[in-house]
């Protein structure tokens, strides 16, 4: 009797943990995650049909998971050895040819049931020939970005408006926005989960693709996407976020003709203005300010940090204040490892100093408010 | 060398194994450094899971972190799995065949040695600068970009290894070719021997692309080369297609012997034979040749195009096909048996809901599109670990207690061992389901740290308790080990009492020859025809006579130690003065002891008949 | 049949290479091993594909400056003149002439010799002569790589038959060594066939 209630206790456990695997798939697929970062809930248009294929795809493999789990437990309780049947030597089956044909047939049909939406959704997702269309002026009709990964930040340049900018991506709601993805040094990812799935930056090649944002799902998620590097690509892969600001079509009209007419800053105070010397002397070789920089990407080594004040983070993961805008500038190698920017010592920048250039940057802005 | 007249004492036994061309022995020593290996790998995974335990986390740098996760991966798959895997193949195989050994028994221990010193090399990175730490996968323009030697010790560690395992590889689809004992047939083989011959020709087949990117990887980094340089007109990508091509065909080779392994002990302990024989050996050839054709589903990222990406795509979900029939067989084999639920067993039950979720979650990555999602995100993590351990793993354990009577003539503690696997299988799903979900929360691979308020504490909390509950199962396996060797109580030939093939016919150990009389097969499951027929052993095949065995020799350590040295020469060749001089050195006595095997002859020696006679007679009856 | 087993022409087995279990594997093991060697050469031809004429800047070397049709057909007469000689080497092991045997291999080890002295020539003119290393751009590595590798079989190939032929030269043939010179002239076969295939796709295809 002992050894028929261990045996029970087994199949429980098996069962038990089953089921729990279940019910937390159910409670979690009920929209899991921030809506700002997660991909269970889809923002775009690319998102929901990626999330859609998921969906579909787990329901069919619920289906066989299920069809399984049934057997299994069936067959684990009904045939399992008792004091009764300790001897018995069962019947000794070759096989059955009808239930081989059924579960290859079956599954084969299942899958080809899959590969339909698959294939049709690879090529629908992978049609970026509205970048080659031009309107009578011969400027692309869509709006394109080119994004530059680099260790470890992100550049987004946009050829059409002439606007280069890096950190925070700011893009129009409602519309298709196509992108050329490479990179300046190794391979990254860009990925902005809750808009699309993710694409390489590969420094050998320049791959294409596009996103969209809806509205509404823009303001639930507070209008602020984040974004990620999704290939290892050093020590400080996992602090190579960035931001996507996804606006109305006026507010990005807006963002846009701001940044075009920006003019050299005018610092507002004595402290600010002695911070621009430092920037110029000590900064300006590698971080442009001018959001039409025109030079050659390759030369582009550091971000544009024209509307730096405007950003949502500093160095794609700090929390936007003065405080850690120092503490950046002085130890920007610990706080992202193997990064490419330099160290600035008390030897270098001194602590007022430091304190001027931070007044400095905290004033660039390019948007009035 | 006869059987009677063996010295005792430490030394001796360490130079016995160490010129040991004994298939059992070396398996031995197979799962001994496979199972320390594992050991390793899986400290590297629980500082992983502390890191990991909270946000921004300090626990290790993150440089010392992307070392922990390569060397997690690399340790587990080339050091632990597929030594532990070839291990059990060295073993048992040759067993089921009815042969004495395997056909190149020099080879073999070669073969092991290379893998030894191979793996030595790799973590010997960790003293000599720092350990590789561009992913298992060591993608070329962040490998060629690391600063220190870890992936050199990387390139070449593997290399060594991975010509070892080429060997284990051809030794035994030779073996299964010409050595098969009367009677057997291609198919009256039992299944773990067919998924040992399928898994050899992706051995043959699938590690000369690893070999050539590894070429091609260490030529960049030691020799100027350009392969990689995407200023001298290289191509990264180039490097992923040969990883993956080697790749995917790997992650059959792991799984196909754990396949064959719970085809024993589901029929074992079901006491019935394997339903649809046929259709699983068709399901396991199908699933080895359609490995070779899916490996850019590891790409659908890098912007192969639509058309590569959905031919991929529908090519992945193929396999899923075999697979499932293989599943439904063993279903089916449970199904109006009579079962009895030892260790082995309870691995086998587990593994059937754990490995379908791994594999369901693979036809989803396959699913082109949603793999944008998915790829490089912890969902990818949850789906690998899903099936290796829940495959692999769970049938490494598994065959740790159904064989190790044949290995070493003990038992595992059943208790312990039931210990173990509640641990250990409760703690794998705590660990691991959460992660499909981080995955898609947002979570990349790979990542040192995550940042809070992201969403992603609690799953990575869960996960991180998870893996605790895995470490003491592990910690309880140990005990286990310990105490069954210190108690050192004996058994039989067939100590699970329903074994049904030629393995079980043989005292626990079996002698070093085997057999005495080769055995007659008389059809699939030979030794349960011959007890369901009342007989207590195998019929033989041939009178008694001398037996022809190979000898030991100490030459396989030497030629492995030889590139060994060879590797520190040429990782220090341009920083050090000695580097060229070590690394002609370390060649000179790879290749001169080479020469010596060649040039000196080694035909074996003759057990002769009377002393056949007069062993104490185990098992065969002349 | 003991391996060491004295006999004559007419008792010499059909197949000596396979008249034991010991040769029997050695055939299949080496035919195994030429199968994965062949998907190392195949490998090392997908690269040098993708990276034909890839070079830093316009201008650099490539393909159509460096490869002359007289040398390589030299060459590789050469080498397949070297097979058919191992050919008739087989031949007479087959049937039990030992000393025409080795004279046979004596003569494709010195066409060996003769190819790669040529390839040596060849490298020495284009490093030294033409100023392209290995080093000197994707397009070079994949040449030397492909090209190198194969001419270090070819090394090894001789190096091998070499010792073969003054390991037994006292003491002739047997079942024993039979099967040793059986696989040697195996791999000399398939250097060849490699060497054909590096003849048109690098040589031939690299002068259009």
């Amino acid at each position: 009797m002992k050894e028929g209630f261990k045996l029970t206790m087994k199949q429980w456990l098996q069962k038990g943990r089953l089921l729990s695997v279940f019910a937390i798939l159910a409670l979690v697929l009920s929209g899991c995650g921030k809506p700002y970062l997660s991909a269970l809930q889809p923002a775009g248009e690319v998102a929901k049909q990626q999330y859609d294929l998921i969906m579909f795809s787990l329901g069919i493999m619920t289906l066989v998971i299920v069809v399984v789990c049934v057997i299994f437990v069936l067959v684990i309780v009904r045939f399992r050895r008792t004091k009764e049947n300790e001897h018995k030597i069962p019947k000794q089956v070759e096989g059955s040819h009808t239930l081989e044909i059924v579960w290859t047939i079956i599954p084969i049909v299942l899958l080809l049931i899959l590969a339909v939406p698959t294939v049709a959704v690879t090529f629908s997702q992978g049609d970026v020939s509205a970048m080659d269309e031009k309107d009578e002026d011969g400027n692309p009709t869509a709006l394109i970005v080119n994004v530059r990964a680099h260790l470890y930040w992100w550049e987004f340049e946009y050829p059409g408006l002439g606007i280069v900018t890096s950190q925070d991506l700011v893009i129009p709601t409602e519309e298709r926005v196509y992108f050329n993805l490479t990179s300046a040094d190794i391979k990254h990812s860009f990925w902005i989960p809750p808009l699309g799935g993710k694409l390489d930056t590969n420094p050998d090649n320049i791959n294409k693709f596009f996103l969209s944002v809806d509205q509404d799902k823009a303001s639930k998620a507070g209008q602020i996407f984040y974004g990620k590097c999704a290939e290892l690509c050093g020590p400080s892969h996992a602090y190579m976020d960035f931001k996507v600001k996804a606006l109305p079509k006026n507010e990005f009209d807006q963002w846009v003709s701001d940044m075009k007419n920006a003019k050299a800053p005018t610092p507002s105070t004595e402290v600010a203005r002695k911070g621009e010397e430092i920037f110029n002397n000590s900064c300006l070789q590698c971080h442009a300010i001018d959001p039409s920089n025109e030079a050659p990407a390759a030369t582009r080594v550091a971000p544009n940090l024209a509307n730096f004040a405007e950003r949502e983070k500093i160095a794609g993961i700090l929390d936007h204040n003065e405080e850690e805008l120092k503490r950046w500038i002085r130890e920007s190698d610990t706080i992202k490892p193997g990064n490419k920017m330099p160290v600035f010592s008390k030897d270098q920048i001194s602590d007022d100093d430091l304190n001027a250039l931070a007044a400095y940057l905290m004033e660039l802005k390019v948007q009035k408010k | 060398m006869s059987s009677i007249a063996q010295k005792s004492g430490f030394g001796a036994t360490v130079w016995d194994f160490m010129t040991t061309v004994d298939h059992k022995k070396i398996a031995i020593l197979y799962l001994a450094a496979g199972g320390f290996f594992f050991l390793l790998g899986g400290i590297e995974a629980m500082i992983i899971r502390i890191q990991l335990f909270v946000p921004d986390s300090g626990f290790v740098s993150a440089g010392l972190f992307n070392e922990m996760l390569t060397m997690h991966g690399v340790t587990m798959i080339f050091l632990a799995a597929m030594p532990i895997l070839i291990g059990f193949m060295n073993l048992v195989m040759p067993l089921q065949i009815g042969a004495r050994d395997v056909a190149f028994p020099f080879l073999n221990s070669l073969g092991f040695w290379l893998f030894f010193f191979g793996g030595l090399l790799l973590n010997l990175s960790w003293f000599l600068g720092g350990a590789p730490d561009a992913g298992w996968t060591s993608y070329a323009s962040l490998s060629l970009n690391s600063q220190t030697h870890g992936i050199d010790f990387y390139a070449l560690g593997l290399q060594i290894s991975g010509f070892g395992t080429l060997m284990g590889g051809i030794n035994f689809l030779v073996t299964i070719i010409n050595m098969r004992a009367p009677g057997m047939t291609y198919m009256r083989m039992p299944m773990f021997t067919w998924t040992t011959f399928v898994a050899s020709a992706l051995i043959l087949f699938a590690f000369p692309p690893l070999t050539v990117g590894l070429f091609l990887l260490t030529f960049d980094r030691m020799f100027g080369a350009n392969f990689f340089n995407v200023a001298a007109g290289g191509n990264t990508i180039i490097w992923e297609h040969f990883f993956w091509i080697f790749g995917h065909p790997e992650v059959y080779i792991l799984i196909l012997p754990a396949f064959g392994l719970f085809s024993e002990i589901f029929s074992t302990f079901s006491r019935k034979r394997l339903f649809g024989y046929s259709s699983m050996v068709f399901a396991t050839v199908l699933i080895g040749f359609l490995g070779f054709m899916v490996w850019a589903h590891h790409m659908f990222t890098v912007g192969l195009g639509n058309i590569a990406n959905a031919i991929f795509a529908v090519a992945s979900f193929a396999i899923g096909v075999p697979t499932g029939i293989k599943i439904f067989n063993w279903l089916f084999t449970m199904w109006g048996g009579n079962i009895k639920f030892t260790t082995p067993m309870l691995y086998a039950a587990a593994f059937i809901p754990s490995f379908v979720m791994g594999g369901v979650t693979g036809i989803m990555v396959a699913t082109a599109p949603a793999d944008y999602q998915f790829h490089d995100t912890y969902f990818v993590v949850a789906h690998f670990h899903y099936v290796i351990v829940g495959g692999v793993v769970l049938a490494i354990l598994a065959a740790t207690h159904f064989y190790w009577p044949k290995a070493f003539g003990t038992m595992l503690n059943e208790t312990l061992g039931k210990i173990t696997f509640v641990l250990f299988v409760v703690g794998f799903h705590l660990t691991f389901f959460i992660q499909h979900f981080l995955g898609l929360m947002g979570m990349p691979r790979r990542i040192a740290t995550y940042l809070p308020g992201q969403g992603l504490d609690t799953g990575n909390l869960i996960s991180s308790i998870g893996a605790i509950l895995m470490a003491l199962g592990v910690i309880v396996l140990l005990i286990n080990i310990v105490m069954t060797s210190v108690k050192n109580v004996k058994v039989g030939n067939d100590p699970w009492g329903d074994g049904r093939t030629l393995e079980w016919a043989l005292p626990s150990p079996p002698p070093f020859y085997n057999f005495k009389q080769l055995p007659f097969v008389r059809g699939i499951d030979t030794y349960w025809i011959e007890k369901m027929e009342g007989r207590e052993g195998i019929t033989p095949a041939e009178p008694l006579g001398d037996i022809h065995m190979p000898n030991g020799s100490i030459l396989p350590v030497f030629i492995s130690f030889g590139f060994f040295v060879a590797a520190f020469g040429c990782i220090y060749r341009t920083e050090q003065p000695w580097g060229l001089a070590v690394l002609i050195i370390g060649l000179v006595i790879a290749f001169g002891s080479m020469l010596l095997r060649s040039l000196k002859d080694d035909h074996g020696f003759h057990i002769p008949k009377s002393e056949l006679m007069s062993d104490k007679d185990k098992g065969v009856r002349a | 049949m003991h391996v060491e087993e004295q006999f004559t022409p007419k008792t010499w087995p059909e197949a000596p290479e396979k008249a034991t279990l010991e040769g029997k594997n050695k055939f299949l093991g080496f035919w195994f091993f030429l199968g994965g060697e062949t998907v190392l050469f195949a490998s090392f031809f997908a690269t040098y594909l993708a990276l034909k004429d890839k070079v830093p800047k316009q201008g650099d070397l490539v393909s159509t400056d460096l490869f002359e049709l007289p040398l390589a057909f030299i060459m590789t007469m050469v080498l397949l003149t070297s097979s058919i000689t191992s050919v008739y080497a087989m031949y007479h092991m087959k049937n039990y002439h030992f000393k025409k045997m080795q004279a046979w291999l004596l003569i494709t080890v010195l066409l060996g010799l003769t190819f790669l002295g040529f390839e040596i020539y060849e490298f020495y003119h284009y490093t030294h002569g033409l100023g392209f290393g290995y080093t000197h751009s994707a397009f070079s590595s994949a040449f030397y790589t492909l090209v190198g590798f194969h001419g270090g079989h070819v090394v090894f190939g001789l190096g091998w038959i070499t010792a073969l032929m003054v390991r037994n030269s006292k003491r002739g043939l047997s079942l024993y060594n039979a099967p040793k010179f059986y696989i040697a002239s195996l791999y000399w076969h398939f250097i060849d066939v490699v060497w054909v295939f590096i003849f048109t796709v690098v040589y031939l295809m690299g002068m259009v």
